[in-house]
């Protein structure tokens, strides 16, 4: 029945590369092979048939069907020879438009093509736990009234009848799906009625909705620009990044206040949604979205149709086929890593899940039915609930244990390689649960800042990046119990008479094929050998004791690095290469010359000054070099010369990281281009050419054989190191994306962001958590053990000097 | 006293059957000692001789060597004014550890230079004959020449260390009839007289080795340095079984037929390397003979450096200066000064041995000719042990073939960045691969030894030459062929295990691991060394 009323129609679909959408589109033409379809999808930057084709068709929800074309097309239902791309150019077609835009951004053509459509299939909404207020305002509860609109429209506009005989003027049968939650957070029966005839929905007007939504988006876009706010951010920006630098400095801020804007929507659709009793502004926005659509839908034939929570597939089209990671799956994926200690809720309540082919059943037989009409022909807006909670209901306290005791025997295995073993839940409070992880937090915020405050390298700064890491994990446990705790704590049961009213019309082939019914699922089966093996493929959890992921992922980082075709390597120079400053190495070049008393003199006054210096250092790094190369003003360039070569010796060899230094002659025999950017001075420096294709450095200028202690040019540091590589790479056409950059500090980010392969060497606390964040490669390179060691970098006494003194020595006795 | 007495009448070296009453046996181990007990009954002790006495008037030996030498005219005789004239000698790596000043060299020098000022020569260059080794600091070389030699010369440019790698410093002599490149330092080849000054603390240094492989470069020492050559020099202290020497001896004749004419002065030292009394002297004394304070010296001395930091023990070691005396010096014609060399050599460091044994045992002390004011890193572990300890024989080795050499060295991972950078590369590249001689040399030396940034390092820092860790390792190529196991007691045991060797904790662990190989009642040998000893084994 369902196939043969939906074949020969041609039937519109939105929200076609969601979850749900993707299984109908594939139902549809697996399981009906005389319809059409046509997609109505975003078109992006791509255009819609491109969108279609990779984030719908290539979907694995499509593999047996295209197996079933490969072996043979016409069983499949398919034309003789054909391939499934062949099925899919002849039955499907895309349309670029969008249910967030008035007009749905659809021009006369589209309309044109939509006006050829029998039925309307309206699944888009924006189902994220933390959409934006306005967002979910213009998806999910301006979407449905601009698709009824768009349905009269093509009912205006259709000159012929269509395929299947749908006449001109005649709107096509609108079939909108909602969410059984729009009932509301509340205990007792939810019956299939439309919103406004339950006792307990609060009537608002959602004009007034809409435009609150709107000016909130204003409101928060105005504070979040205002001065107090700003610094706020550029400070955190600053706490984040470090010396990076204006433009970095800058980019973060901006981003950081596109993400408080967001969280500010976010909220505020929280708030609004749990004032007016609702689990969150996903179920308020689509209530009031029914609301909408019913009052301003005109002649347009219209039916709603309500999932619960929708999860992976029970038979169709694979057993545990989801798409995305969806609404309990974070949870699940967190409380097998051991993250989640406790979740709230109560083990009594009911967890209303549904597999989503049920629900892709319920919807096509709805559409295959038809608008309801009544005794006189007058259609009405007809809802259908599809849930499991009132004829098979799943317990929490029932789930929670499926889910411990399959995770008990399949136990998630942690980077050490040990089965980590889930916590029994003993389901508190709400409130309590977030106060622990509250706790927790604050904690870990302690430790952060300490962290932060000392000047850590290597892996004591990795430390600091694994806190940030935790606390990340906590925050988001703390969103999951935020927001799912809501909906364990909904003891509604929605009730299922107009399901089974048509169920019940369903002949045994369409039963067979369409099979709807919740008490068809056998929970311990489906969570055990559906859904949870399915699940953890998908979260990539890691359920094997393999080799370290860990190493095996530095390892492969480390030879993507090393891989030939790369061009070039760039490295910094302190801390990087060498553990030394610009500091120790004035001290050495400044102490060479001078006699032991004097010696003794400037440690004490460099000594003093260090604080100053440290501080001048972590504000801007190209003032301090600026600051500090004034001292030598009147230097000889002669007898620096000289004595840099020494230093290499004494200084830099003696302070180098071997493996850095080997690091850079692996570069160098790949064939790679090798350079190095460094604000240390070219003097310094001079004696490392030969490991480096090029180096840029800073350089003093010169007037009568001394050096007057002013820079020639901007010290490349922060963006001006940056600026460097770009035009370093553009002279010799080298392509960013195939260099590889080594650094140590924050400071060095413009530069690492710049490069297709970063790595972070023996990273201070910042650089550690962001190359931790971005998983770029980290090195940890040591001094030599062995080399010699000395508190202080002051130059061994020139012999001239030694010489000198022993003659007076001589001569006093 | 009982120490005059042995100054005048030095007992030989000798070998000590073990008993139950053989107090325990001085182990070096670094910069530490261990003092182990030794199974009665089947292990021996091989004790060296008791130093020497030193020429009474060294200044007048030397004096007398330069006039009337061994198969050439008197050195004055050899000096014209105009003449270039280029004074080559031994590097840091000689003596060990370095001695008390005045150098050997300095007094050497000093006469050859007052010479050639009484000749009226001018053109003088002196060279340190460094071959493929780091540079010799401004404080070395004041060391082994004195301020006086230094300040004459450092600062004109007429002092310096030989570079291999100076593209325009090196001229190519000829070739072997085996077809051998010798190539010398330019300077050195184009003077109309090279005098050589040599300090022969080991029966290796010496001869045509000293102008053939110290002012050479690469391209000339590869042909003996290689792993062919050292697998049959057997061993390479005695000159007349070593193929090393006689590869240096085939350049030699190129030197002779096309190279400047040279002027060989080879001198000897005694084996006072710790002095008669002092903290160090209780180390050349047999362990039955010590006395109450001699035992006491030596376990405050124990228990001081353990509580030390490595760096600190270091620097104590390090900065000791041996009070060795010159024993002979001869001039002239190289090959017949070298022969006598060898006679005044063996003189102090033969001790004659019956038979071989199962287990050879070594305690490797803190320096080896590679690390002098530097770190003895695992490599040099290695070619101490494997290399010129295993070798010191003459006849056949100490061990028999297929038993286990134990050493007891704690070898740190630790390498002095400066002086071996190729090594810390080598320990971390080239070891993770493989390490067999054969294979290391086919597959890595070519790398390393053309490597540009060791080039760098090596002329114008204090790096050994890049190829050098492979010469460490092509040393122990005999021993490593020769011996079924090697045992570290006491070393670092990642880097023992990167070694290729095993490690142990205790000597007994390492006795019952060398029973696999040697069965439970094998024999041990000791060789109590340094000072220095030299097997004879019949």
């Amino acid at each position: 029945m369902i196939r043969e009323s939906l074949s020969g129609k041609r039937i519109a679909i939105t929200g076609a590369t969601g979850f749900l959408g993707t299984a109908i589109v594939e139902r549809l033409l697996r399981a009906v092979p005389q319809c059409e379809l046509v997609l109505v999808v975003r078109p992006g930057r791509r255009g819609a048939q491109s969108r279609v084709d990779r984030d719908i068709l290539r979907n694995d929800a499509f593999d047996s069907l295209k197996a079933a074309y490969a072996n043979d097309p016409v069983a499949a239902g398919g034309l003789d020879d054909e391939t499934f791309a062949d099925m899919c150019r002849r039955r499907v077609s895309a349309l670029g438009g969008d249910v967030a835009t008035e007009g749905m951004d659809l021009d006369p053509d589209d309309l044109a093509l939509l006006a050829t459509c029998d039925i309307v299939i309206h699944s888009a909404a924006a189902v994220s736990f933390d959409s934006a207020l306005d967002d979910a305002v213009e998806v999910n509860l301006l979407g449905p009234h601009r698709v009824a609109q768009a349905v009269r429209d093509c009912a205006a506009i259709r000159t012929e009848p269509t395929a299947a005989g749908l006449a001109p003027g005649v709107p096509a049968h609108l079939v909108a799906v909602s969410t059984c939650y729009v009932a509301g957070s509340r205990r007792g029966r939810a019956p299939e009625q439309l919103v406004d005839e339950s006792p307990f929905f609060v009537d608002v007007d959602w004009r007034a909705e809409v435009d609150n939504a709107r000016r909130a988006r204003v409101r928060a876009e105005s504070d979040s620009r205002t001065p107090e706010r700003l610094e706020a951010l550029r400070d955190e920006a600053y706490d984040g990044l470090g010396p990076a630098g204006g433009p970095a400095i800058a980019e973060r801020t901006e981003q950081l206040r596109q993400r408080w804007v967001a969280k500010v929507m976010t909220a505020a659709g929280r708030s609004r949604a749990s004032s007016l009793g609702f689990p969150d502004a996903y179920a308020f926005t689509k209530a009031l979205g029914e609301r909408a659509l019913v009052e301003t839908r005109g002649d347009v034939p219209v039916s709603i149709v309500r999932p619960s929570i929708i999860e992976s597939a029970l038979a169709e089209p694979s057993p545990g086929w989801i798409r995305g990671f969806r609404m309990a799956e974070p949870v699940i994926a967190a409380y097998a890593r051991g993250l989640l200690k406790e979740f709230p809720g109560v083990p009594e309540g009911v967890i209303d899940v549904i597999p989503c082919d049920l629900v892709v059943a319920t919807i096509l037989a709805v559409a295959a039915r038809g608008p309801k009409t009544d005794d006189k022909g007058v259609d009405h807006p007809d809802v259908t609930q599809i849930a499991s909670g009132s004829g098979n209901p799943l317990e929490y306290g029932q789930l929670v244990g499926l889910v411990r005791s399959w995770f008990t025997e399949h136990p998630v295995y942690d980077e050490k390689n040990q089965p980590i073993s889930v916590p029994e839940w003993s389901f508190p409070g709400r409130g309590r649960v977030s106060r622990q992880l509250g706790r927790a937090r604050k904690g870990l915020d302690i430790a952060e800042k300490v962290l932060d405050a000392l000047p850590l390298r290597g892996r004591q700064a990795e430390f600091g990046a694994e806190l940030e890491e935790r606390k990340g994990q906590l925050e988001q446990a703390n969103g999951y119990v935020e927001l799912y705790g809501a909906y364990t704590e909904c003891e509604a049961i929605y009730e299922l008479d107009n399901m089974y009213e048509l169920w019940d019309s369903l002949d045994d082939a369409d039963r067979a094929a369409f099979a709807m019914d919740p008490k068809l699922v056998h929970w311990p089966t489906y969570v055990h050998t559906i859904h949870l093996p399915s699940m953890v493929k998908q979260a990539r959890l890691k359920m094997a004791p393999g080799s370290r992921q860990s190493s095996s992922r530095h390892d492969r980082l480390r030879q993507q690095v090393l891989e030939p075709r790369r061009q070039l390597a760039v490295f910094d120079l302190e801390n990087t290469l060498i553990a030394s400053n610009v500091v120790s190495s004035y001290a050495w070049l400044a102490t060479r010359h001078l006699d032991t008393p004097d010696r003794a003199r400037f440690v004490a006054r460099t000594l003093r000054e260090i604080p100053t210096l440290l501080a001048l250092d972590r504000a801007d790094r190209s003032d301090f070099l600026r600051y500090f190369y004034r001292r030598f003003e009147d230097a000889p360039v002669e007898r620096l010369a000289a004595d840099s070569a020494e230093m290499l010796s004494d200084l830099l060899i003696t302070k180098s990281f071997p493996a850095g230094i080997r690091r850079v002659r692996e570069h160098r025999r790949l064939g790679h281009r090798t350079l190095l950017i460094t604000g240390a001075l070219d003097l310094v420096t001079k004696p490392l050419r030969p490991l480096f294709d090029d180096i840029v450095a800073a350089e003093m200028s010169v007037t009568d054989g001394v050096y007057d202690g002013r820079l020639t040019s901007v010290p490349p540091t922060g963006e001006a190191r940056y600026q460097t590589l770009v035009d370093y790479a553009s002279t010799h056409d080298i392509d960013l994306q195939e260099a590889v950059a080594y650094a140590d500090s924050s400071s060095d980010l413009p530069m690492l962001e710049a490069v297709g392969f970063p790595v972070a060497v023996n990273p201070e606390t910042k650089l550690a958590s962001i190359a931790r964040k971005r998983a770029w490669l980290i090195e940890h390179w040591d001094k030599s053990k062995g080399a010699p060691s000395r508190v202080l970098p002051i130059g061994p006494l020139s012999h001239g000097i030694a010489r000198r003194r022993k003659i007076l020595d001589r001569s006093m006795l | 006293m009982a120490s005059d007495s042995r100054r005048k009448a030095p007992r030989p070296g000798f070998v000590l059957d073990v008993d139950r009453s053989t107090p325990p046996i001085l182990f070096h181990h670094g910069e530490n000692f261990r003092l182990e007990k030794l199974p009665p009954g089947r292990s021996r002790v091989i004790y060296p001789a008791e130093p020497l006495p030193g020429l009474p008037d060294p200044e007048e030996s030397i004096r007398q060597a330069l006039l009337s030498p061994i198969d050439d005219d008197p050195l004055p005789s050899l000096m014209k004014p105009g003449m270039k004239l280029t004074i080559a000698f031994d590097d840091v790596s000689l003596p060990l550890p370095q001695m008390q000043r005045p150098d050997i060299r300095q007094r050497i020098i000093e006469q050859v230079l007052d010479m050639a000022a009484a000749a009226g020569v001018d053109d003088v260059h002196l060279i340190a004959a460094r071959a493929l080794h780091r540079r010799m600091t401004e404080a070395e070389l004041r060391h082994a020449l004195g301020d006086r030699v230094y300040d004459a010369f450092a600062p004109q440019g007429a002092l310096y260390n030989h570079d291999a790698e100076d593209p325009d410093g090196m001229v190519e002599l000829g070739r072997t009839r085996h077809d051998e490149a010798v190539t010398m330092n330019k300077r050195a080849a184009e003077s109309d007289l090279l005098v050589y000054v040599n300090i022969n603390i080991v029966s290796m240094d010496g001869g045509w080795k000293s102008t053939a492989t110290g002012l050479s470069s690469y391209s000339g020492i590869r042909h003996h340095h290689n792993v062919e050559t050292m697998a049959k020099s057997r061993s390479f202290m005695d000159r007349h079984a070593s193929e090393l020497h006689k590869s240096n001896w085939r350049q030699g004749e190129v030197i002779k037929n096309h190279g400047p004419r040279v002027f060989q002065i080879e001198t000897t030292i005694n084996n006072n390397t710790f002095g008669y009394d002092g903290p160090l002297s209780v180390l050349q004394k047999r362990e039955w003979e010590w006395t109450a304070r001699d035992r006491a010296t030596f376990i405050a001395m124990k228990s001081g450096l353990g509580a030390m930091p490595s760096a600190a023990r270091r620097k104590i070691f390090q900065s000791w200066k041996a009070p060795y005396e010159l024993t002979s010096v001869q001039a002239g014609e190289v090959e017949a000064v070298h022969e006598a060399t060898l006679e005044n050599c063996f003189r102090q460091h033969i001790v004659p041995v019956e038979g071989q044994t199962d287990i050879l045992t070594l305690g490797l002390p803190y320096i080896c000719p590679y690390n002098v004011n530097s770190v003895m890193n695992p490599l040099l572990v290695m070619c101490l042990g494997l290399g010129y300890f295993f070798n010191m024989y003459r006849g056949r080795p100490l061990v028999r073939e297929g038993g286990a050499l134990i050493m007891s060295h704690p070898t740190p991972w630790e390498f002095h960045p400066v002086h071996h950078p190729s090594y810390i590369d080598f320990f971390e590249q080239v070891l993770t691969d493989t390490t067999d001689p054969a294979e290391i040399e086919r597959k890595y030396e070519k790398q390393f030894a053309e490597d540009e940034w060791y080039r760098h390092l090596y002329r114008t820092s204090y790096a050994y030459h890049g190829v050098h860790p492979f010469y460490m390792w092509y040393w122990g190529v005999h021993a490593l062929q020769w011996l079924g196991r090697v045992i570290i007691v006491g070393g670092n045991t990642r880097s023992v295990r990167r070694l290729g060797f095993q490690p142990a904790t205790t000597l007994q662990d390492a006795f019952e691991m060398a029973s696999d190989v040697v069965g439970p009642h094998a024999t041990i040998t000791h060789m109590h060394n340094p000072p220095i000893l030299m097997a004879d084994v019949t």
